[in-house]
């Protein structure tokens, strides 16, 4: 470590070296691989995800609950001592990375994403017995705006737009006749674009010819509020949200 | 040796040889060395990193545009008054691009939404690192003096922290660190003075031990200080990770030192002992809603209930049983400030409750705990562990004095300067670092650390971090125009015999009046020009459900008929709001035309049977109060007042200003106060 950053304090006088120097830092900071410590005991054909899969963190934060993968054999019987590793995006970080499964057939993570808000495509990854089998797992992370969003969400929208009820609050989904979609239902509200959303928060349901059922925020909550709620969404929405984009004409 | 001489003489020779032949070659390295200057500059990172901006928008539908809003060159956010002189958007050139959403690439990634500008604030304010830097390893890791490396993301609320003291939407894990602050006890050790100068104060409520011999058994002090999350695991009580002799040194003091309660309490508690009757203890313990304060395990291991008092799972193994029948009698003559009511039991559902609660016991806990008889030098070495390790600095113990300043001050704790930290080997030279190791393993700093060991989860660590990194030095030297004071809880403390009746049932609990006290219920403060008088006598004889999803509810105290039309006077005459203009409301009698108009609109136009029941056998909604008998409930004023605007009569409250026009108000008023419950009327149809 001393070395390699004297190292890279003669290489910036010349410049030109900068980027060889910045490599070699990075080289420093990386943690000794532990995958090839490991020595896989067994080896299984299929890998499912147990729990931890679909979860809704914020930037930079570890997600609530550990992400569980289990190593299966062609009959479905779990494989105790197979070798699991994790990848992901850059600044996903898992702990433990790489590990072999447990007397269940199952290798635990907890795993932190990375500074960006949006969707991480997670792999897990096991040698197999012919060919390495992959799983992939998706969590979200929510950045300043979305988790404001989420917060708005749970105070004034949650309690009839989420169907689900918690011992802290009961849901009035059921009680409407009318129902309203969860924030996460993407099969409806990819169809809306923001500004339709951001009127039917503003002016309540007649706004677009839906029910008086939903009350009009306008008077409520502030413009960024509702930017918030809509970025919120997005963020949650299942299927994923695709933005139209703005289309340019090429040169 | 005398090779390489004859080779540099010849080589010098033919250098310098000749003065003409000298003269080129000095001009030659002048000019080398001239040359090295701007060479420097231009092959320097901040340059490379605008070559690759620029060719990354080289293809991009809209390069024209963006390629028009470049600017070559480094540059700077300059803000005086914030002591901000950020050179990061020279690399960083992309911030403010929407267009260039998709690139993930750093660092060329746009910003994401925040409620503030770059150009207003610059970056380091919250990000950390150095302003000032154009490579990139100095701004973002550099360790000299005074410099700190960049803040992990998941501190970032941290940033918000140092100018908003108050509690924002959008920041869960600084709002849960800073109320983790106060109610884990930490500021009752280490002090912290915010920016606008107020002292952080402790929410929690640490028990006097003076009488503690009178509540409690020396095998229970003893079992509880080895390891306090063994008895109830929600508390915040640390393990100080005592040997077994310290434990019963310590024990031996607190119980030796004990005074008796004066006088009356034994006596006044002490109920014949009744046979524990499960399902009337059962139902007495629900009535009385103890599970709005007190947590219980449920079979599965999860706790039921609120965390205002504490855990209830095993109290049968803590508690004697006449002091739990005098505290229940009345908790205020044993602890004077605690935020349990007065419930003015009958000595009947005392016996019942306290059979009740003295069966919830484990009696695997603290069965093998037997000490023997202490001695005089052993109680001495008790008493010199509890000064040495702070325990009277939360605790009101006989013959120790509440130690000031035990701990170090923690006001600027995110800017200690690095060469002043000792940390531990292997690990990353860094503020926070330090600060989530020394929450998670304080000993781990050394044996003589005093620290106690807390049980947090990663998450609530994260938190604490979180709260902590927001005391920097720059927050203290921010203009003040900038600083969002916290809401500060006010000592309003009602007046008269109401006032100390309210004190007795512990109003402030649970609801804020004037700017005192709990979330857990409504706000009082106006609740004199909401209610009629009629109503709130009954209420508060026995308060029945308004909202039927709620969980936690309003017990019921056994007022007497005096008291109760005491509080209700008080109420009516004191909590009166002076925006609420009984000339402007309808008047009580309205026209059945207008009373069938506002049905039309409660339930067609503005659909407010989604949230409120008017009608039991139709309306479902459940989400605002059950509205059946709002007219025999409400007053007139109040509800067209509510309905014009409810945020300007209760801040933050649920219901939306749906901005109802004068008449509409008036109609919704009218149907609104011609409901008066079932007999009221069904009597009138």
């Amino acid at each position: 470590m001393m070395k390699q950053s004297a190292a890279c304090i003669a290489f910036r006088s010349a410049a030109w070296l900068a980027f060889l120097a910045l490599s070699f830092l990075a080289g420093c900071r990386r943690t000794a691989p532990t995958a090839s410590e490991l020595k896989a005991t067994a080896a299984g054909t299929a890998l499912v995800e147990s729990s931890g899969g679909h979860q809704v963190g914020a930037t930079g934060t570890a997600l609530n609950d550990p992400l569980i993968v289990q190593v299966n054999d062609d009959q479905g019987t779990a494989v105790p001592g197979a070798l699991v590793e994790f990848h992901g995006p850059a600044g996903v970080n898992f702990d433990p990375a790489a590990m072999l499964t447990d007397s269940s057939g199952q290798a635990t993570t907890a795993v932190t994403l990375g500074a960006i808000a949006g969707r991480y495509q997670l792999s897990a990854i096991t040698p197999g017995k012919s060919r390495p089998v992959t799983l992939e797992i998706v969590e979200t992370a929510l950045g300043f705006q979305e988790r404001l969003g989420s917060s708005l969400a749970d105070k004034h929208c949650n309690r009839c737009h989420d169907p689900e009820s918690s011992p802290e609050r009961v849901s009035n989904y059921d009680n409407l006749e009318v129902k309203p979609h969860p924030l996460t239902d993407g099969n409806t509200l990819n169809k809306m674009s923001d500004a339709d959303l951001t009127s039917i928060i503003l002016h309540g349901g007649p706004a677009l010819n839906r029910s008086a059922l939903m009350p009009p925020y306008g008077n409520t909550l502030s413009a960024g509020d509702v930017r918030a709620l809509i970025a919120y969404a997005r963020a949650v929405s299942d299927p994923p949200y695709q933005p139209a984009g703005t289309v340019y004409a090429r040169k | 040796m005398r090779l390489i001489r004859k080779y540099l003489s010849s080589a010098w020779l033919a250098l310098f040889g000749d003065p003409v032949r000298a003269f080129g070659v000095v001009s030659l390295i002048l000019l080398v060395v001239l040359a090295i200057a701007p060479a420097k500059d231009h092959f320097s990172q901040w340059r490379g990193y605008q070559r690759q901006y620029l060719a990354l928008i080289h293809d991009r539908g809209d390069a024209i545009s963006l390629r028009r809003r470049f600017q070559p060159g480094i540059h700077q956010i300059w803000l005086p008054d914030l002591g901000v002189v950020d050179r990061c958007t020279t690399c960083h050139l992309a911030l403010k691009e929407a267009s260039l959403a998709d690139v993930g690439q750093q660092p060329f990634r746009t910003h994401p939404a925040i409620p503030h500008s770059l150009d207003g604030f610059g970056c380091v304010i919250c990000h950390g690192g150095q302003g000032t830097a154009t490579t990139v390893v100095e701004a973002h890791h550099s360790k000299r003096d005074g410099e700190e490396p960049i803040l992990p993301t998941r501190y970032i609320e941290s940033g918000c922290g140092q100018c908003h003291q108050n509690a924002l939407p959008g920041t869960p894990k600084l709002n849960l660190g800073r109320t983790m602050l106060r109610r884990y006890g930490c500021v009752h050790c280490h002090a912290i003075t915010l920016p606008d100068g107020t002292k952080l104060v402790a929410t929690d409520h640490p028990p006097s031990l003076a009488h503690i011999a009178d509540k409690t058994t020396r095998e229970w002090i003893y079992s509880w200080l080895k390891d306090p999350q063994a008895y109830a695991a929600s508390t915040t009580m640390p393990d100080f990770k005592l040997s077994d002799a310290d434990a019963s040194d310590i024990s031996a003091y607190l119980v030796s030192t004990s005074t008796p309660m004066a006088g009356d309490v034994a006596a006044a508690g002490v109920q014949p002992r009744s046979n524990p009757d499960a399902t009337a203890g059962a139902s007495l313990y629900g009535e009385s809603f103890c599970s709005s304060c007190h947590a219980v395990q449920n079979a599965a291991g999860n706790l039921v209930g609120g965390d205002v008092g504490p855990e209830l799972t095993r109290i049968g193994n803590k508690v004697k049983l006449e002091w739990l029948q005098a505290w229940l009698q009345n908790p205020r003559i044993y602890d004077a400030t605690t935020p349990m009511p007065h419930f003015r039991f009958t000595p009947q559902q005392i016996a019942i409750l306290s059979g009740f609660l003295q069966a919830k016991l484990d009696s695997d806990y603290a069965s093998n705990v037997h000490l023997d008889q202490a001695n005089a030098s052993q109680i001495a070495h008790g008493r010199k562990l509890i000064a040495g390790l702070g325990c009277a600095a939360c605790h009101e113990i006989n013959g120790v004095q509440k130690p000031e300043n035990f701990a170090p001050e923690l006001s600027t704790i995110a800017s200690k300067p690095l060469a002043q930290i000792v940390f531990l080997p292997g690990m990353e030279h860094t503020v926070p670092r330090y600060i989530v190791a020394k929450i998670r393993q304080p000993r781990a700093f050394g044996s003589s650390v005093k620290m106690p060991q807390f049980s947090l989860t990663a998450s609530q660590t994260d938190a604490l971090a979180t709260a902590l990194l927001a005391l920097t030095n720059r927050s203290r030297s921010i203009p003040d125009n900038l600083r969002v004071a916290a809401i500060q809880e006010t000592n309003y403390q009602p007046a008269g015999h109401a006032g100390k009746l309210m004190n007795e049932l512990a109003c402030f609990s649970c609801h804020s009046i004037n700017g005192r006290g709990g979330e857990m219920a409504p706000d009082l403060s106006w609740e004199g020009s909401a209610v009629q008088r009629q109503w709130l006598m009954e209420f508060l004889k026995n308060p029945n459900t308004l909202r039927p999803s709620l969980i936690r509810r309003m017990p019921r105290f056994n007022l007497s008929e005096d008291d109760d039309k005491e509080l209700t006077d008080y109420i009516l005459t004191v909590y009166q709001s002076p925006s609420i203009d009984p000339e402007l409301a309808p008047t009580a009698a309205s026209s059945p035309e207008i009373v069938e108009h506002g049905r039309q609109l409660f339930y067609s136009k503005y659909a407010c049977q989604s949230c409120h029941i008017v009608d039991t056998k139709t309306d479902k909604g459940y989400i605002g109060p059950t509205l059946t008998q709002v007219g025999s409930r409400l007053t007139a004023p109040w509800v067209y007042a509510w309905l014009r605007n409810p945020q300007t009569l209760r801040p933050g409250t649920t219901e939306p200003n749906q901005n109802l026009s004068d008449d509409d108000a008036r109609a919704l008023t009218a149907f609104l106060m011609s409901l008066k419950g079932p007999g009221g009327r069904e009597a009138k149809q």
